[in-house]
């Protein structure tokens, strides 16, 4: 199972559902909803947090809540 | 179409503006009410209502609600916006009209809001805003199809230049119409029950609208905090929606993600509709670009701490001029009073209590200004979220979170522009821990404090020769402040906010060039803020410290009297046996017997503050503070730094009647070295001043920041648990650091 945890910066993904049976609301409401296409930009300096594309704007998100979001590579 | 065509019932009264954060909305709020704005808070939550009159009106309110991303209300800013929007906040009526505002080059995440109000059964208007950036981005997008599949007019708008205002402000002359059935559908596992659920609500509350009905089944099946309300005004409805949640639950029907799932089947194929992309979206922007440099593995941190240096170089030496300007200011009013006043207990109440509050008030201002203004730089450039993205790993170590990084930094000058900063963290628990450790920080108002007890005893030597022990010691007061502060938001978080968990999803939006009239009016705006709220309680408090030194108004000792007469008698007898030609002589004598004079009123102005009900408190508390190694002086004047920490200077040289002279510093050093107890042991040791500095970095000797910790978490519950642990902490470490060098032998 891949995450998107596990993605690296430059790689991209699409969400196909979440490890929770109750994802975090905030997440989805961002638009990280199955189906949507996910670029991993860059992460932090120190590693975390990771800064995402996603529906044309960049979001941040830890890697806890990434390894939630599940994702097929491509 | 005309204004006056338009028949007055279909004429909005009342606007509510609303949008996601960054998409301009304060910039238009501005735009649509100029400067008639009026600041206050919703009742019983700390979010700032801000409410104006739409320009060209007689009467039109625009309410500016919190930005939000969703009404579902996870945060205190969706509770309200949901709460104002639904007539549920006291004192709000239902507005008439929602203007939405949405960024032109972020369409889908933004219409997502939108489509929860029109839900809600609210007349809607969509200000594009930042068409220039989306042509920029080479978005074009179809204005004319947007608004017909919206079913709102929608209105293409560059806020920040002012482009499409005009017809905004005509478009908001009038209420569009409603379209009483959303046009978005829920995954099909879920639209049956959310239906039903809509229908059992409709029996059960007649009048709402048919979408609205759907709009609240649908948050009742998701949120707990949505559906408790229903429990008592429709309390089948209530039972009907447990009813559904058991059975989706059993069937596996994701309904949680019901809504969000459905909002944005729609919304895709909608952008995707309306946009013309004449720009490959892969290709870099010029934020693309700038964050490589500016979040950076290596160049990032570096950039950051140097923009740090920058500000904290510019509001040390920038603020200092401007505070002396406003010291000597305060002391010339003060006088000037003195001089215009009869003497009497008025004047002592004007020029002690009144210009010496206002003053303590003020003298914050130029940090507090200047700071402002560098927060309202970062934050309206788009850089305060990535200072947030670098440190967050480092921080949350602590308890903390990457947003708690400004508002800690900004506690180095002050703790109260810091505790303001901290607003711009949107989870609560994180903004609590942070207010409730950046009183830790070591302020400026520490430091006179920290260089008078240095300078007085700590040695001038150096370690290995070099590292000097007074610099190594003001250093590592900073460092044991900081630490602290860690430990206090590490402990905060483990045995305070056990379990709560704190989420970190934060946009970052593009870097914009910032509008320097929009970031000076931020800065007035939160300094008006803190004069008028914190200023409040900080001048009545001055003005209770300023009677508890003063009163009760002893007797001037008789023997103090005789002197001063003896000194007049003196001076007249001498003058009278000089020869008549002799005015050298005679100068000289008047001023020999002033300064006498002087020498006399220190001493009555010790004597009085001695037999004051603040030396009675020193003398009251003295027994608790002297396993500290703390005499009824020492406790005095920190009674009296609770006004301002730096206040305990003036209240010991008064004590010690050293006057106020220019060189008060050196005296008073003299005075406290030289001060001795009956038995004839030094008061002050190198412990005693070491201890009572330890004393000074952890205790919240400072009542300004406890009247806007008070403002900013809209209780006395959290600053009176602030005030406690500190105290506690300075107590038990000063103990320690007493008697454990008592038994070590430093006592000497």
């Amino acid at each position: 199972m891949v995450t998107l945890r596990d993605l690296k910066p430059g790689e991209r993904g699409t969400v196909i559902g979440y490890t929770d049976d109750d994802p975090p609301g905030r997440l989805l409401e961002m638009g990280l909803l199955p189906g949507t296409s996910v670029e991993i930009v860059r992460l932090a300096p120190l590693g975390d947090p990771i800064d995402l594309k996603v529906r044309g704007f960049h979001l941040s998100i830890r890697q806890h809540e990434a390894a939630h979001i599940q994702v097929e590579r491509g | 179409m005309p204004v006056a065509s338009i028949p007055a019932e279909t004429r909005p009264r009342r606007i509510a503006l609303a949008g996601n954060p960054n998409v301009g909305k304060t910039t238009l709020f501005n735009a649509l009410t100029g400067l008639r704005q009026k600041v206050a808070n919703y009742p019983g939550v700390t979010v700032e209502r801000k409410s104006g009159r739409l320009v060209n009106t007689e009467g039109v309110e625009v309410v500016d609600l919190p930005g939000t991303y969703s009404l579902n209300p996870k945060s205190l800013d969706e509770r309200v916006a949901y709460d104002v929007l639904v007539g549920r906040m006291d004192g709000e009526a239902v507005p008439d009209l929602v203007l939405c505002v949405v960024d032109a080059t972020n369409l889908e995440r933004n219409l997502y809001l939108v489509t929860q109000i029109q839900d809600l059964g609210l007349p809607v208007v969509v200000a594009l805003n930042m068409m220039d950036a989306a042509q920029e981005a080479g978005l074009e997008i179809d204005v004319d199809g947007l608004a017909k599949r919206l079913n709102a007019p929608v209105l293409p708008l560059v806020a920040r230049n002012k482009i499409g205002l005009d017809a905004l402000l005509a478009a908001l002359a009038e209420v569009p119409p409603v379209k009483a059935t959303a046009a978005w559908d829920l995954i099909p596992a879920a639209e049956k029950p959310v239906a039903d659920l809509a229908a059992q609500l409709d029996a059960e509350v007649p009048g709402l609208p048919e979408r609205r009905c759907r709009f609240e089944a649908l948050g009742a099946l998701s949120s707990d905090l949505l559906l408790a309300p229903w429990q008592e005004r429709a309390p089948q409805f209530h039972q009907a929606v447990l009813d559904a949640r058991a059975d989706l639950e059993a069937r596996k029907v994701p309904y949680k993600q019901a809504e969000m799932m459905g909002r944005y089947a729609w919304l895709g194929p909608l952008a995707a509709d309306v946009i013309a992309r004449h720009k490959d979206p892969s290709d870099q922007t010029r934020s693309d670009k700038i964050d490589a440099i500016l979040t950076h593995r290596i160049a990032g941190p570096l950039i950051f701490v140097g923009i740090l240096v920058l500000i904290f170089q510019a509001v040390f030496s920038w603020a200092g001029p401007a505070m002396d300007l406003i010291e000597t200011t305060v002391v010339a009013l003060g006088s000037g009073v003195r001089s215009l006043m009869p003497d009497g207990m008025i004047e002592d109440v004007m020029v002690e209590g009144v210009i010496t509050g206002v003053g303590n008030v003020v003298i914050f201002l130029p940090q507090i200004l200047l700071l402002f203004f560098f927060l309202g730089l970062m934050e309206d450039t788009g850089y305060m979220a990535r200072t947030a993205f670098i440190m967050d790993r480092l921080m949350r170590r602590m308890g903390l979170s990457g947003a708690s990084v400004v508002p800690l930094l900004s506690s180095y000058a002050c703790a109260i522009p810091g505790i303001m900063a901290a607003r711009t963290l949107s989870n609560e628990r994180d903004r609590i821990i942070t207010i409730m450790v950046a009183p830790l920080m070591s302020c400026s108002a520490r430091l006179p404090v920290y260089t008078l007890f240095i300078a007085a005893f700590i040695p001038t030597g150096a370690l290995f020769g070099v590292i000097g022990y007074q610099g190594l010691t003001m250093f590592s007061l900073y460092v044991l402040g900081t630490v602290m502060a860690f430990f206090a938001a590490w402990v905060l978080k483990r045995v305070v906010f056990k379990g709560s968990s704190s989420m970190f999803v934060m946009e970052l939006p593009p870097y914009r060039l910032p509008r320097m009239k929009q970031v000076l009016w931020r800065m007035v705006d939160r300094s008006k803020a803190f004069v008028v709220r914190a200023g409040r309680i900080i001048f009545g408090l001055s003005i209770l410290l300023w009677f508890l030194a003063a009163y009760p108004k002893t007797d001037t000792d008789s023997a103090l009297e005789s002197a001063r007469a003896e000194a007049e008698a003196t001076y007249q007898t001498q003058v009278q046996n000089l020869p008549p030609t002799a005015d050298a002589e005679r100068q000289r004598l008047a001023e020999a017997r002033d300064a006498q004079l002087a020498e006399i009123d220190t001493e009555v102005a010790g004597q009085q503050i001695r037999q004051s009900f603040i030396g009675m408190l020193g003398h009251a508390v003295e027994p608790i503070m002297r396993p500290l190694g703390f005499d009824w002086k020492m406790s005095a004047g920190i009674l009296s730094a609770f006004a301002a920490r730096e206040v305990i200077v003036s209240t010991m040289a008064t004590i010690y009647s050293v006057g106020e002279e220019d060189d008060e510093p050196v005296l008073l050093r003299d005075a406290l070295k030289a001060d001795r107890y009956p038995d004839g042991r030094p008061v002050y040791t190198p412990l005693v001043a070491l201890s009572l500095l330890i004393f000074f970095v952890f205790a919240l000797q400072c009542m300004s920041t406890l009247a806007i910790a008070r403002r900013e978490l809209n209780s006395w519950k959290w600053p009176a648990v602030m005030w406690l642990y500190m105290f506690a902490l300075a107590y038990v470490f000063s103990l320690v650091v007493y008697q454990g060098g008592l038994a070590l032998g430093w006592g000497v």
